[in-house]
Order: C-alpha cells, then structure tokens, then sequence
C-alpha cells in the first residue's frame, strides 16, 4: 500500500500548490494597465426587447466609436439571469470585461467587492466632469461618502400606465393619485376576467423596489441611518402589508400575477388583461408587443394621499443602468475614453432613445425626445420624487432576502391565506436574519 | 432461494481472474508494472483536475470567511475556522434552520422519487417482459422522457404547470372541476408536488433501462422451472424475478439516490434560482447560500457538510446491503 | 416468461391499464411540446387549449432569428462530440487496466472515481473556474469561456461512471480471447483495439450515448463557463425567456429541435443500451 499513499500524498501536494497559486486571483493585474490599448470588452446589460435587439442597437455605436479612437471594442450582450454571477465570477478570478453594465442597486455591493475603478474627481475629469450628471442618478452609484464605483448611463422611474379604453369603459376620468383611488378604480374595471392591476409577484427585485418606495410612503426604511438592517419596524411592516394586500385584501391584483416573474404583467397590460401597470419606463417594451401610445395614458406612482410628484412624497426608486469600469483592466485608457464616449450628449440622446430611458446627462436630457407626455412625467418623477435604493454593501443581499419573503406572501395571499400584520412580520424578521450583519 | 439469487450474475464473469496470469508474464517487466498505470494516467489527471483538486479547493474555502468583501482576492480572506460550519449547523438560528429544512425536504423528496422511479420502472419493466404486440414502440417511447435534455423538458413542465394557463389546471381545475378555483404549482406547497413529478417523470426510464437490462440476465430454466412446479404468474414474479433483481437493486437504487440528492437542474429549471420553501432542494439551497447571498465560505461548508453525509449514507448501505447479500447466499 | 400456461386474465389486465397509464404520463409533455411549437402566439398565451386554433410553422422558422440558435447548436454539438469522443477511449484505457491487471492502488481508484458521483456540483464550480482561470494566465491556454474547459469537465464528469460501466462489460469478455491475442504477438494495445474493444460495441455505444447526453444537456457549469460566443444550447435556450413577452410556441419549438438529435440518436441506440447495460452495469 505504500505507493497508493504516496499517490495520495501526491495528489493532496498537487491540490494546495494549485489552490496556492488560485489565491493568486485577481490581484495579479490588480492595479490597470494600457497593455492592450487596441482592445475592449465590453458587457451590456439586455435593454431591449431581446439580445439581439440590443445588439443592432449598439454595434453601430461601437463602430463609431471604433473609427474615432481606432479601438475595436468586443461586445456581450449578457441576459439579466447570469449578469451578477457572471460579475461575481470575474471579480474572484479578474478574468472579465473591461467596461461592463451594473444594475444601479447593485453599485454599493459591487463596490465592496474593490473590483470596480473608483470615479475619483481625477477620473470624473477624464469625462466632462460629475456636474454633468443628474444628481439622482449620482445618488444611486456607491456608498455614501465614497467615490462612485460606476457612472449612471440609463435613467429609469416607475410610473403607473393605464389603459385608457378600459378607463373609459369603466367611467373612470382621471388616473388615481392615492392608492385609494387606485383601489377604488381597480374595483371598478374588474371584471369578466379583466383585472385592475398587474405586478410580478415571483420577482425579488420587482418587490423591493415597490416594497421599497410603500416603506418610503410610509416614513420607513429597511436600513438604519448607519446601514444596518431593520426590516421590523411597524411602519415597514405596513408598508410591505400594503403592497402585498393589493392582492391580499383589495383584490386588484389577479392572483395568478403571484408567479409572475418574466414580465408577464406586462404582456397582459399590453393585451388589456390588466387595466393598469407599475412598471419602469416600458413605452418600448409596449411598443414590441403591439400597443399603441396612443391606447394608454402614463401617470406618477400614486402615493398616499394629496398629489404624487409634489411635495416630499416619494413615488419611485431611482432605476437604471450605470457603467463601470474593471479596475484591473489592461486598457485603462481606452476604457475611460469608452465611458466617456458613451455617456457624450450625441450618444446619450440615440441610446437612452432606443431604450426609452431617461439620459442621465443634463445637457442630453433636454432633447425633445425627451419632452413627450409620458417621458416628461418619468423625467418629472426622477427629479423630484425618486429616491435610490439603500446604498449599502448588502443591497444584493437584502434584494434576495426581502425579495424572497414578499414572493411567499403572495403566493400565500394567492392561495387564499390570510396576510396579517403578524405574517408579514414574521417573513420580514425571518428575512432580517438572513442579513449577514444580523 | 440461494440458487435464484447467484442467477442474477451472468456466468462469464466468473472467469477465474489468474487465466490472465500467464501471458502477461510473457510481455515483460515495464509492460506488468507500467502499463496499467500508463493506461489510467488519463482518467487519472482529469479526475484530479476536474474532480479532485477543485474538491480540495473547496474545502479550503469552507474554512474561510469568503465574503463580497474578500472575493476578490481569496488568499486574503481570513481564516474563519469552524464558523462557517457553526453557523450552518446551528439549527436554532436561522441559516442553520434553513438549512435544515431544506435537508429534511431534500431527503421527504429523494426517498419518495426514489421510490417512485424504482416503483414505476420496474413493475414497467416486469410487464414488458413478454414480447407482445407494440411492445418495441412502447419500450422506444418509455425512454423518451430520459433521452430528453433537462432543460428542454422541464421548461415544457413549467409550461403546464402555470396557474393561469397551463394544461395541469386546465384538466384538474376546468374539464374535471377536481379542485374549487386553480391550484398554484410553481409556487407555494404544491410545487413539491410539481417538482416530484417532473423528477419522477424524467428519472423512472433509467430504472426501466437498468431493470430491463438485469431481466435479461435470469435464467429462462428458472421461469420453466417454477412453472411446473405450478406456479401461476404472479408467483414467478414474486418467487423468482424480485429476487433476482437484487443485486441490480443495489446499484440502481444508489446511484438513483446520488443523482437525485444532488440533483440542481431540474429545481433550478422549474422554479428559478430561489425556490419555495416546500421544493427547497439542498443544492439550490447551497447554491442559493453561494450564490445569490454571496457567502462563499459558508456555501462551501454546506457542501462539505452535505459530500459527509453522502459519504456517510453510502457507506452504510454498502456494507448493509452486501452483508445482506452474502447472507442469503 | 415463456411459461407454458397463459398469463392469467389479473395479469393481462393490469398490465394493460398500468401501461396505458403511463404512455399518457410519458407522452403528455411529448405532446405539449410538439403541439404547442406549431401553435400561434396567442394560443400559447391564452388558456391552455388541446388543439391549435391553426397550425404554424413561423415558430420553427423565428428561433433561429430571436437567439442564435445554430451557433448554440454548433457550440453543443462541438462540445458534446468532443467530449463524448475523448470520455469513451480514456475511460476503455481505464477500465482496461482495472479489469485485466492486477496492481497496486486499484481498489482506491476506483472507489475514488466512484465517490466523485457524490460531490455536488457546486461545491467544485468555482474552484473548477479558478483553476482554468490561473491554468490560462500561467500557460496561455485559454481553458475558461472557451469549449475547451468545457470539453475537459464535461468528458470528466461522464468518466466515473463509463469507466465503472465498461470494467464490468470488460470483466464479461472471456480472458482467452485477449490471451489468444497476445499469444499471436499482439501487444497488451493490440488485444485490447483488436479483441477486447469489437467485443466490447454495446457496452462503449452505451457509455457514448450517457456521455454525449450529460454534455448535451448540462446547465449550471455552462452557464458561468461560457460566453457568447461559446454558449452551449442548455443555456442558450435561457435566452427565449429574457424576451418581454413569453413566446411559449418559440420555446417549445426550440425545445424540441435541441431534442431531436439526442433523442432520435438514442433510440437508434437503445439496442445497444439494453446488451451494454446487461453485461455492463447489471451484475
């Protein structure tokens, strides 16, 4: 038996050099170099209706930018499902993009993991400057008192569009501007199979960002001043009740909307299944499936009572896409020329265009593309009523955890359990210490 | 009894292993001492490659506190000890709770898919003994729902099984009126309904497959046999095919049981990555701890954690079943 | 069983509703699948109806437009060959040396490449990644996003249980045969290519069709492994559902193309299977 243990022993030897040499990772190139300064790889979040829709949309972009600069800049169109695991993947091996695509609540997270080229004011220099971004945006691109890890380039808010035949066939006049009146109307257009609201109840991040803005309504949040979790408190606990009870106890919401979690809510909006929709800037989607903009109506987010959009009443989070750079890039100055290539008016106003999305940029956003009724009202929102999503280093987290817990209590409130105070609060608490910090 | 058990070996097998001794003295001293390593050196590398050292890895992982913080640069990571292990085990605090639960769920749904599987696959296998008419058709289309890519089958179950228009409600709910308004079955309790029936549904083939393949290798003397003696066809099954089948049984029923434990596809299909808590599979459960959550380490102790306890069952069904094995014969 | 009584009228009964019962449990998906792939949009979107309004191949023709389905196609194809290929000569080498010579370590390797079937799959992934990762950056072979590293798991992850299927194939072909061989002055290679491999057909057609299957049809590695340019069909597939609207007749469509190859493939074999699993696995 002594060779099998000297195979063994072998072996074991093999494994902790190999493991040795994996803790190498991404620090080998961990600074950022202009070694390849002709290349670029770049990874784009899927915008448009399909993958490759997003490609005809940028490759024409990326060739201007190829004549200007005479860098060639290889382009994935990454689906949502593998983006963060493909970031996460990246950043333990340093193997990735040079220029990528981040969801903008996932900056603060992202930027924990130190991966990401910190926008320093030297950095912000390189490309016109911060002061040329709305300060929304900025808001939602780090933590707090850090330099940002990425750079808003689509805007987003929620907004409430509403079919505006249905409306009229119900006799309802004006959108709701209080979830009352929201109530009140879904009410009134439910019926023969028609529903008055749709929402993507299997999506964790869909119900954060509702959840998130219900908590704002009702002067809550879901993280301390200091970034600790705390999802329990009675005003949170409202908030999320006052969400899931839109199915629960109100019924607006069809109950098979409990599994939705592929936009479905919005092909049924799109197919008058449903006579209203809270959803981020979808004239496009909509468009993709055939209706019209002339058939539906946009509107700010309801709040609790008065008029949304005026005073202090938050009616949205800030939603969008920003555009970071990997720190242990090997172009570092071709990335920067990219981002800020990408992020110049001319560009700004043709992508933020294709995608129905607000420009970021002050001087894009003036554009009268921008003007039209329903983007004046997501412009109006992102402006005055829009909040960022808490920008801590376990949003990522707190989205999955609370995410989570808001999906079971639809599916509870689908199957015709009751949803009280005391549930949501015993999924909240459940979520809470599934925090790390916790 | 005994005789029927040592039919289920087919008998060439039984070639005494010294036949070979001979020649081999014949080709030389490199070839007899070389050459069986030089032939396994192959699997050999790629099995510490791909199987082996990344085990090892992960192991070392486990021990680390592998965190969004530290990922980048894991051999800075600090040591955490047994903290991971702790906190995975600790089963009055949540993570450890959780866990738990999706281990008890796990083993409620590999028992009873198992089971299943091996139910279905054998009474089918058992009843297509006899040639009778359509049955090479039928045994072509038995092993259809096997041959088919995980994904592409699955997605076609999560098609049927939505709330609103799928055909499960659609037969259930609107042609049969079995149930008062449309279940959900990729949500809530129902989905470990869903998830057993679509598991049952892809791995009884393979029983079928194994089944079939240790039917051939009993004796027809021993059918013959019985049958003079009287016995009627239910009494052949019972008394002679079962029994034989009992060394298939023990290889089928664990490799059945690995495959289904660790089974991450058709969960991870069906309900996406984070699943209800009634089909809480461990593996989408770790892979969910790892992934989503981005706690590599504790991921990690979790599969260490989950590898011991494969490790353990294994074991114990190795050496019970043998014992029994040699025992009855 | 060729008994000389008939089967008693129990017997043919339950066997005829057990059977009848499960072809429509097997064939329910089958025929949601193919029928719902030649269905318009809006009948895949609406309630669930038996029968197409119409029948359409616009389907059939739209999913290799939406997704690049051939080059996933191609990439599947390169890979799953590949792997399937280089899985079964290493693993007859394996089960060669295992079944004809006695030496020492034996029982630890098979054991150990048993035991492989136990660990799960995520506990090695990203391991697995960072290997590649540094094997690339130390020797420029780029095995991570390329199909080679995805060859290399794949064919590994079918090896433990072909080798373990073929010993036993192996250990079923008479020793004489190969000894016959060597006695007319082939080497131990030229039993076992000459002898040993022709008689051993049904059992490596099985260990193919289980490798070809497992790298046709794997998800989790493909999905952080490969990028878009080496995207493989199980997790190109994904990409039907990341459109806006959910086009059922696509996936189903899509679903059943990627299926033909492997399912038509293994039942030409099935035969095969049967003689390879009797002599192989079932002992």
């Amino acid at each position: 038996m002594r060779s099998t243990r000297a195979a063994a022993a072998g072996a074991v030897t093999l494994s902790l050099v190999l493991a040795a040499s994996a803790c190498g990772g991404g620090s080998a190139t961990g600074g950022g170099s202009d070694d390849s300064p002709k290349t670029l790889t770049y990874w784009a979040s899927n915008q448009g209706a399909s993958i490759e829709i997003d490609k005809k949309v940028l490759q024409p972009e990326l060739d201007k930018f190829e004549k200007q600069t005479g860098i060639k800049v290889k382009l994935e169109v990454v689906p949502w499902s593998d983006l963060l695991n493909r970031i996460l993947t990246a950043t333990t091996s340093g193997q990735g993009p040079d220029v990528l695509n981040i969801g903008n609540t996932w900056s603060a997270s992202l930027q924990a993991t130190g991966a990401l080229l910190p926008w320093d004011a030297k950095n912000f220099d390189k490309i016109g400057g911060r002061d040329r971004f709305v300060d929304s945006a900025l808001g939602s691109t780090g933590a707090q008192g850090e330099d940002p890890a990425a750079v808003p380039l689509y805007s987003m808010a929620y907004a409430l569009y509403y079919n505006k035949k249905m409306f009229a066939e119900a006799g309802v006049s004006k959108p709701p501007a209080t979830w009352d009146e929201l109530v009140a109307t879904g009410k009134k257009v439910s019926k023969d199979g028609k529903w008055g609201l749709g929402a993507e109840g299997s999506n964790a991040s869909e119900n954060i960002h509702h959840a998130y803005v219900f908590a704002k309504q009702h002067g809550a949040d879901f993280f301390t001043a200091d970034g600790k979790p705390d999802f329990t408190g009675d005003a949170t606990v409202a908030a999320v009740k006052q969400y899931v009870d839109l199915m629960a106890k109100d019924k607006v919401i069809a109950p098979g909307n409990a599994e939705y979690a592929q936009n479905q809510s919005v092909s049924d909006f799109a197919k008058g299944k449903t006579a209203m929709l809270l959803w981020q800037s979808a004239s496009a989607n909509l468009k993709s499936q055939g209706m019209s903009e002339d058939d539906y109506g946009v509107a700010p987010v309801p709040v609790q009572s008065g008029t949304p959009g005026t005073g202090k009443q938050v009616n949205s989070m800030v939603a969008g896409i920003n555009l970071a750079v990997f720190k242990n890039t090997d172009n570092l100055d071709g990335a920067t020329k990219f981002v800020k290539f990408m992020t110049s008016d001319d560009e700004q106003k043709i992508l933020n265009k294709a995608y129905s999305s607000i420009p970021p940029v002050k001087t894009a956003q003036s554009d009268a593309a921008f003007a039209s009724p329903a983007n004046a009202v997501l412009k109006d929102t992102l402006a005055q009523s829009a909040v960022a999503l808490p920008q801590v280093a376990d949003e990522s987290q707190f989205e999955t955890a609370v995410g989570t817990a808001i999906k079971d209590l639809f599916a509870d409130a689908a199957a015709g359990r009751a949803v009280t105070t005391a549930s949501v609060k015993a999924a909240l608490e459940k979520a809470q210490q599934q925090m790390p910090a916790a | 009894m005994t005789t029927t058990v040592e039919a289920g070996t087919p008998p060439v097998r039984k070639s005494p292993s010294g036949a070979a001794r001979g020649p081999r003295r014949r080709t030389g001293r490199i070839h007899r001492v070389g050459l069986p390593y030089l032939l396994l050196l192959p699997a050999l590398l790629l099995e510490l490659l791909v199987h082996l050292v990344p085990m090892v890895i992960g192991v070392v992982m486990s021990f680390k506190e592998l965190t969004q913080f530290y990922i980048r640069d894991w051999g800075t990571a600090p040591w955490a000890a047994l903290d991971n292990y702790k906190v995975s085990v600790d089963f009055d605090a949540p993570v450890g709770e959780a866990l738990l639960h999706s281990f008890l769920v796990t083993v409620a749904f590999t028992l009873l898919s198992v089971g299943l599987c091996w139910l279905i696959g054998t009474a089918a296998a058992v009843f297509m003994q006899d040639t009778f008419r359509g049955r090479g058709l039928l045994r072509a289309l038995f092993l259809v729902p096997y041959a088919l890519p995980v994904y592409a089958a699955v997605i076609t179950w999560v098609f049927m099984f939505q709330h609103d228009n799928g055909l499960v409600n659609h037969v259930l709910h609107d042609q049969l009126g079995l149930t008062d308004k449309p279940s959900f079955w990729l949500i809530g309790d129902n989905s470990f309904i869903a998830l057993l029936t679509v598991s049952v549904w892809k791995g009884w083939p393979f029983a079928f497959l194994i089944v079939m393949a240790g039917l051939q290798n009993i004796p027809r003397e021993l059918y013959e046999a019985a049958a003079l003696d009287g016995a009627g066809v239910w009494q052949q099954i019972r008394r002679i095919t079962l029994p034989s089948l009992r060394p298939v049984n023990q290889v089928l029923v664990l490799v059945l049981f690995l495959w289904t434990f660790n089974d991450f596809n058709t969960p991870y299909v069906l309900f996406g990555r984070t699943a209800p808590a009634a089909a809480d599979l461990i593996s989408v459960h770790i892979y969910q701890a790892s992934f989503v959550t981005w706690n590599f380490g504790t991921g990690s102790a979790m599969s260490v954690l989950l590898l011991l306890f494969l490790l353990l069952v294994t074991g114990v069904y190795l050496v019970l079943t043998s014992r029994g094995r040699r025992a009855a014969s | 069983m060729s008994s000389p009584l008939a089967p008693p009228r129990s017997f043919l009964w339950s066997r005829r509703i057990f059977l009848t019962l499960l072809t429509g449990f097997v064939l329910l998906p089958v025929y949601v699948m193919v029928s719902s792939s030649l269905k318009p949009l809006a009948d895949v979107t609406g309630k669930f109806r038996w029968l197409p309004t119409e029948l359409t191949i616009r389907p059939y023709i739209d999913i290799w437009s939406t997704v690049p389905l051939a080059r996933y196609f191609l990439n599947s194809l390169i890979v799953a060959g590949a792997a399937t290929v280089c899985s079964v000569v290493i693993a007859v080498f394996a089960a060669y040396a295992v079944s004809r010579y006695d030496f020492r370590g034996k029982r630890v390797f098979t054991v150990t490449v048993l035991s492989t079937q136990m660990f799960p799959g995520i506990l090695f992934l990203l391991p697995l990644f960072l290997i590649y990762v540094n094997i690339g950056n130390a020797t420029g072979i780029a095995l991570f996003g390329s199909r080679g590293g995805l060859i290399l798991t794949y064919l590994t992850f079918s090896l433990p249980f072909s080798i373990w299927m073929l010993i036993g194939y192996f250990d079923s072909v008479p020793r004489d045969l190969d000894e016959a061989a060597l006695v007319d002055g082939c080497g131990p290679l030229g039993a076992l290519f000459r002898v040993v491999v022709p008689a051993a057909v049904p059992g490596i057609v099985a260990v193919a069709v289980y490798a070809f299957m497992t790298a046709w049809g794997e998800v989790l590695f493909a999905s952080v492994m490969t990028n878009d340019t080496t995207r493989t069909l199980a997790v190109g597939l994904q990409g039907y559902s990341t459109l806006n609207d959910v086009y059922w007749n696509q996936i189903m469509a899509a679903s059943l193309v990627v299926s033909v190859p492997v399912v038509a493939g293994f039942l030409l074999l099935q035969r095969y299977l049967v003689a390879g699993l009797t002599a192989g696995a079932v002992k």
